[in-house]
């Protein structure tokens, strides 16, 4: 298969049939403590987005470049998490400066993002799965996307939620994970369409 | 005193602090490999192994860490016991190494460590804030094998790999995909909820 499809097919499958948050369980703590509201949850969505887009590639070039070369592979780990926090820095200098009710409302979790799994999760898979550049790119990308889909989805179920009756004690995360599970169980709906690799 | 204060300390995250029920922490990285009860006890044992160890140095090295930079400091220190998990994993166990693929170095962004590291360490003496990190550990290790075992033997009729259940068995499909690991945390922390107490959620 070209390269390009199958770049293509990663990031398509990293939306729907590989969602990070739904199949890997990955960015589950920011998921469940922030999806209270639509419009903060858009918001750490589209900074999880931007870091992983950024993120991903940028490890990929520190992986081949800097790791291999020097037969570091094993120091991965802290690497990447440096090369993560830096960035995560950015974004909150860049939000504080621009977006001061954005910064606001993200508050504390600005610096969650830096231990968002979701995040270092998707710089491991992409050396796991021996990815190219490109498909990093793509990957990182479509992982944003689809986590932010996922959050979005569930601060709006969640809004509903206000006024069910629920037991007690299933409120807050119990019933939250149980919503997870049935859009897990929908998001699987999407997995004839492409494979995943 | 001290040791009634030891005692405590090791007792309440098994309990009525327990990180999973509790605190929702940390459930990120691991309930993924929730669907093998062998996976889990590895990552479990990890885990455990990483949380106590980083409570223990960063509570030794409490009073030398700018709080500038303490983030940072903290993850390095998390990172280096979690890399030592993984070179031990990779070299004694290199199956298990295979099939866990990124878990493992997703203990180092597992809420529990750096959730234990920030909220005692930083605060308390060395051997409290490692008896702490063990207890964390331990009270989020038994919840999770009890995950993995109901999603074990739902899903594939077995246990640590055993095949418990007779052949009338039908597997459950779902217990061992993702969806199966969200029904059952909520279902978990739905009965411990219930029948422990009520405990006010942090979510």
């Amino acid at each position: 298969m070209p390269s390009q499809v199958t770049a293509f097919a990663v990031f398509f499958a990293s939306i729907f049939t590989g969602n990070i948050l739904l199949t890997n369980y990955l960015g589950m703590c920011s998921f469940l403590a922030v999806s209270k509201e639509m419009k903060t949850s858009l918001g750490l969505g589209a900074a999880v987005t931007f870091v992983l887009t950024v993120t991903t590639p940028l490890n990929w070039l520190v992986y081949q470049y800097l790791l291999i070369p020097f037969n570091l592979e094993y120091l991965r780990f802290i690497v990447f998490i440096i090369v993560i926090a830096a960035f995560v820095q950015l974004t909150e200098m860049t939000l504080e400066r621009y977006s001061e009710p954005l910064y606001q409302s993200l508050g504390i979790f600005l610096p969650l993002i830096t231990v968002n799994c979701a995040i270092l999760g998707a710089s491991l898979f992409m050396v796991i799965r021996e990815y190219t550049f490109m498909t990093s790119l793509l990957f990182g990308l479509g992982s944003g996307i689809g986590w932010l889909l996922a959050i979005v989805a569930m601060s709006g179920i969640r809004a509903k939620l206000r006024t069910a009756k629920i037991p007690p004690a299933l409120e807050g995360p119990g019933i939250s994970l149980i919503i997870a599970g049935f859009m897990a169980m929908a998001f699987m709906g999407f997995s004839g369409m492409i494979a995943v690799s | 005193m001290a040791k009634s204060g030891l005692l405590k300390t090791f007792t309440e995250p098994l309990g009525k602090n327990n990180p999973v029920f509790v605190q929702i922490l940390g459930i990120c990285s691991t309930l993924a490999v929730t669907n093998k009860l062998q996976n889990t006890m590895v990552m479990v044992l990890g885990v455990t192994f990483a949380t106590a160890l980083s409570s223990w140095t960063v509570s030794l090295l409490r009073k030398r860490i700018p709080s500038r930079i303490r983030m940072m400091v903290e993850t390095m220190i998390i990172a280096a016991y979690v890399i030592l998990v993984d070179i031990i994993l990779k070299a004694y166990y290199p199956e298990m190494w295979k099939q866990l693929g990124p878990y493992v170095g997703l203990i180092i962004t597992n809420c529990i460590v750096m959730g234990r590291v920030e909220a005692f360490a930083l605060t308390n003496k060395p051997l409290p804030s490692l008896v702490d990190g063990l207890a964390s550990g331990l009270g989020y290790a038994y919840v999770l094998l009890i995950i993995a075992a109901v999603r074990e033997l739902m899903g594939s009729g077995s246990l640590w790999g055993y095949r418990i259940l007779g052949p009338w068995w039908t597997n459950w499909a779902i217990m061992v995909m993702p969806p199966g690991g969200f029904f059952i945390l909520a279902i978990a922390i739905w009965v411990i909820r219930e029948t422990v107490g009520k405990e006010v959620s942090h979510a």
